[in-house]
């Protein structure tokens, strides 16, 4: 063997075990939030225990000032009804605002169905919000940089520079944006940015009795939330868009889109 | 660069001078790239306080439930009241966005309608489902036309709490 | 105030118009309506009338040569209308300068302001450079004349204005107008086609839009502008010729009582000429057009993808109509036949070239409107009532008479830009 490849595979086997080394040093959860001490907000719905009440969008309308009578919101709910003769039922009346006070589905055109008790398969709710997502496909395309991704994980609109193009919700793959029927400009859910930075829950967090919305930081190791989302088995919505959502959903059907 | 044909050249020059000029004048400060780059963070940087000075309605349990923080003033009924079933729900949902209730104590908007109770209470036949363990009523044929709160008690819903 | 605004009535952007059918998202509607129709249709008409002005000044097809100075003058009348359906469409409109102010270039619509203006500037030069001895020529004469009345110094000044200072109308400056025209224009095709490309581009990249996104979308895009906008200069050049016709016949305009004005048989025979040859490109670039369309569909229902089940619905259901008789049918298929049967005369072309404009239009409804008529939860649909009748500013702007607005600008900034720039000129003063 030569000098000079001796030598160089000196190098390499160097280079080489420093790597793992690195690696351990990197891995140990503390030291990366101590090096790393920002937050990274994460939701986690757990749709086992959704009973649809709605409250949690009743909270949020009120909170974020969005009209009671508007047809749109920040979260919804959504019912999914199976019959036993393979037949699949999904509606969201008013976005779940006053909840399912009626055993009736809504099949749009002032039109009901009710089905018979009998025949009802599975049937459970699923409560919706933006994904705050990773890779936000709507900030991408907004063309005046008036939709943006801040640090900590959110969302967030620029009501005073947006210019109400709607191409973020063309981008959105969930339907969380709407325009706002008073400000005329885009709006979205915000995770309720103005009470996470007062160390408070969001809304609809607050408002649920059974515990099916919850929020936590991502990047800390030891929040509850990030334990559930590490540990047990979630899933996210249409991850085929490559979003990156942040909203994680235990008991997640396949026909949930 | 002598030839006539450049003027128009001149023209766009001036104009899109015009407008760069414009832009310095027009454009915030603060316009820049958060730490996710350009593609998913380019904004308006103050946008970020404006959002987090909004005021909060909804009142201030931090990670623990709103009863801590009714108990303050209220303690000894929110004690009584929240141990019976419906200890899991939020004052607030039923009983209104705290806002400044604590300055203003008129302020706090109760909700007692039949439909706030069908919104748990309405029997739907989904047994797959954790609202089966609710206790459930036909809306149409249960009492129809009288508030639930005439007779069930809403902080002691079990039968015997009946009025 | 919270209670205020719950007590209020709303009707939120979209829902106007829009009827939900089946499980559609909350905040589901058609935000996209009429005016994103017009704005590819608006943007192709000009990226075609400008494409076909190119053929004689690049390709030199010296045959096109009126057809070509009357297209870039309609393209350059089309131009800022091709903005108008964006304008209208904003919820912010007075913000719309935005885009020019903080382009977010990630944003397929970003660069639209950028793009949109350095074509503006390409055609304007290309029409200075064409009209430069005419504008010369005129400024002399208003200055040469006595005792000018208050319009003709207006008029004086503007022109004096457009020649930028260049008086020099020499053969040689004249030449080297020409050359640099060639230049401007060989730079212009593959602008006009990236202008209308990346339109079909801000709708083939939405990828939560199944129906939408296809690579296939911006190529498709251009070659139906292409086709739209040589049938409509092939129309409004008929329409214009004839009343030219009329004009040299009853003496009516000033050139027409010139000595040397061309008489209605001369007028008759160019017009028959050019007609012939444009609808001749017209037929390879509806070939192109169709071939892509009919590939696109054909590829979704062979691969039959996840999205496939509810596009099928839409496509052949739905609005089978739509597409494939009042699109396919009336816009493509007859008009084809039209113009290739043997024995094609002006008349029956012009008759055709309404049906292809038809035909465009239609394609870009079917696009726009067919790709939000289903919910992203693939379990409903959603219907599109074009609002007619207005009863407040956004049904006005979104609805029948916003579209109308928009279609009759350019005929009527025709009429004015052609005050100053005459698309019909005699031989001399242009080249």
């Amino acid at each position: 063997m030569e000098r000079r490849e001796f030598l160089k595979k000196c190098i390499l086997v160097v280079a080489g075990a420093s790597v793992p080394v690195s690696a351990l040093t990197l891995i140990d959860p503390k030291k990366v939030l101590a090096a790393n001490p920002d937050i990274q907000w994460a939701f986690l719905v757990d749709t086992n225990k959704c009973v649809g009440c709605g409250f949690c969008v009743k909270a949020c309308k009120t909170e974020n000032d969005i009209p009671f009578e508007a047809n749109v919101s920040r979260t919804w709910v959504e019912r999914y009804v199976y019959t036993k003769d393979d037949k699949r039922y999904v509606d969201s009346p008013k976005a779940a605002l006053y909840g399912y006070i009626d055993s009736r589905i809504d099949l749009g055109r002032g039109e009901f169905k009710e089905i018979d008790p009998k025949n009802v398969g599975k049937a459970f709710f699923v409560p919706k919000l933006c994904n705050q997502c990773s890779s936000p496909a709507c900030t991408q395309v907004c063309p005046v940089g008036a939709t943006y991704k801040t640090d900590d994980g959110v969302v967030l609109v620029d009501r005073s520079w947006c210019i109400g193009c709607g191409y973020c919700i063309m981008a959105c793959p969930y339907g969380a944006r709407f325009f706002h029927p008073i400000a005329k400009v885009v709006d979205k859910c915000t995770f309720c940015y103005h009470r996470l930075s007062k160390g408070l829950d969001s809304a609809c967090v607050n408002a649920c009795p059974f515990g099916a919305r919850k929020m936590g930081n991502i990047h800390d190791p030891e929040d509850p939330i990030t334990k559930i989302i590490m540990n047990e088995r979630v899933g996210v919505l249409k991850d085929e868009f490559g979003t990156k959502p942040q909203a994680f959903y235990i008991g997640l059907a396949q026909e949930v889109r | 660069m002598k030839s006539h044909v450049w003027r128009p050249l001149y023209v766009v020059i001036a104009c899109v001078a015009a407008l760069l000029l414009f832009r310095f004048f027009y454009v915030p400060n603060d316009f820049g790239s958060g730490k996710r780059g350009f593609m998913y963070s380019y904004h308006r940087k103050s946008n970020e306080m404006e959002w987090k000075n909004q005021p909060a309605k909804y009142g201030t349990s931090g990670r623990e439930r709103m009863h801590e923080y009714c108990s303050a003033c209220h303690g000894a009924v929110v004690k009584v009241r929240t141990e019976k079933l419906h200890g899991i729900i939020p004052c607030e949902d039923c009983h209104g966005p705290v806002m400044n209730h604590p300055e203003n104590p008129e302020k706090l908007t109760i909700d007692r309608s039949r439909e706030l109770c069908l919104r748990c209470h309405t029997n739907l036949p989904y047994t797959t489902s954790e609202r089966h363990r609710i206790p459930g009523i036909n809306p149409k044929t249960h009492n129809t036309g009288v508030e639930c709160v005439k007779c069930h008690n809403p902080h002691n819903p079990s039968m015997e709490g009946m009025k | 105030m919270v209670e205020q605004i719950a007590q209020q009535a709303m009707i939120v952007h979209g829902e106007a118009w829009t009827i939900k059918e089946l499980f559609t998202l909350p905040n589901e509607y058609i935000y996209w309506s009429i005016q994103i129709v017009m704005y590819p249709f608006m943007t192709g008409l000009v990226a075609g009338a400008f494409v076909l002005s190119s053929l004689y000044h690049v390709f030199g097809i010296e045959k096109l040569k009126e057809i070509a100075r009357f297209s870039l003058v309609f393209s350059f009348a089309l131009l800022p209308v091709a903005m108008m359906p964006l304008m209208l469409h904003l919820q912010q409109p007075f913000r719309g300068i935005h885009v020019l102010m903080t382009p977010h270039f990630t944003s397929a619509i970003s660069a639209f302001g950028i793009v949109f203006l350095t074509y503006a500037a390409i055609v304007a030069t290309e029409i200075w450079l064409v009209y430069r001895k005419y504008f010369v020529e005129t400024a002399q004469g208003l200055m040469a004349m006595e005792n000018r009345s208050m319009i003709d110094n207006g008029r004086m000044m503007i022109f004096q204005a457009m020649t930028l200072g260049a008086w020099d109308i020499s053969p040689e400056a004249v030449e080297k107008d020409h050359k640099a025209c060639t230049i401007m224009a060989g730079i212009g095709i593959p602008v006009a086609c990236f202008l209308h490309g990346y339109a079909g581009f801000i709708f083939g990249s939405v990828k939560a839009n199944a129906l939408w996104m296809t690579p296939l979308m911006p190529v498709i895009f251009i070659c139906s502008a292409v086709v739209s906008g040589v049938a409509l200069c092939i129309l409004t050049y008929v329409i214009v010729q004839e009343i030219r016709k009329y004009m040299a016949r009853s003496k009516m305009a000033r050139w027409a009582t010139d000595t040397d004005a061309p008489n209605a048989e001369e007028l008759e025979a160019t017009k028959h000429t050019e007609v012939m040859i444009s609808s001749n490109y017209l037929l390879y670039f509806m070939i192109a057009a169709m071939t892509l369309e009919i590939l696109d569909l054909i590829f979704r229902g062979y691969t039959q993808v996840k999205s496939w089940d509810i596009l099928r619905e839409v496509i052949m259901e739905r609005d089978f109509t739509k597409i494939f008789i009042l699109q396919y049918g009336i816009g493509n298929v007859l008009p084809f036949i039209m113009m290739s049967l043997p024995g094609r005369t002006v008349r029956r072309t012009t008759v055709a070239c309404v049906l292809v404009l038809f035909g465009v239009f239609m394609m870009r409804y079917n696009v726009v409107i067919g790709g939000q008529a289903f919910s992203l939860s693939f379990s409903g649909f959603m219907d599109y009532h074009l609002p007619i009748i207005p009863h407040d500013l956004e049904t006005f702007k979104e609805g029948l008479f916003g579209a109308l607005t928009v279609i009759a600008t350019p005929f009527v900034l025709f009429y004015f830009i052609n005050m100053f720039i005459p698309a019909f000129l005699k031989e001399e003063s242009t080249h």
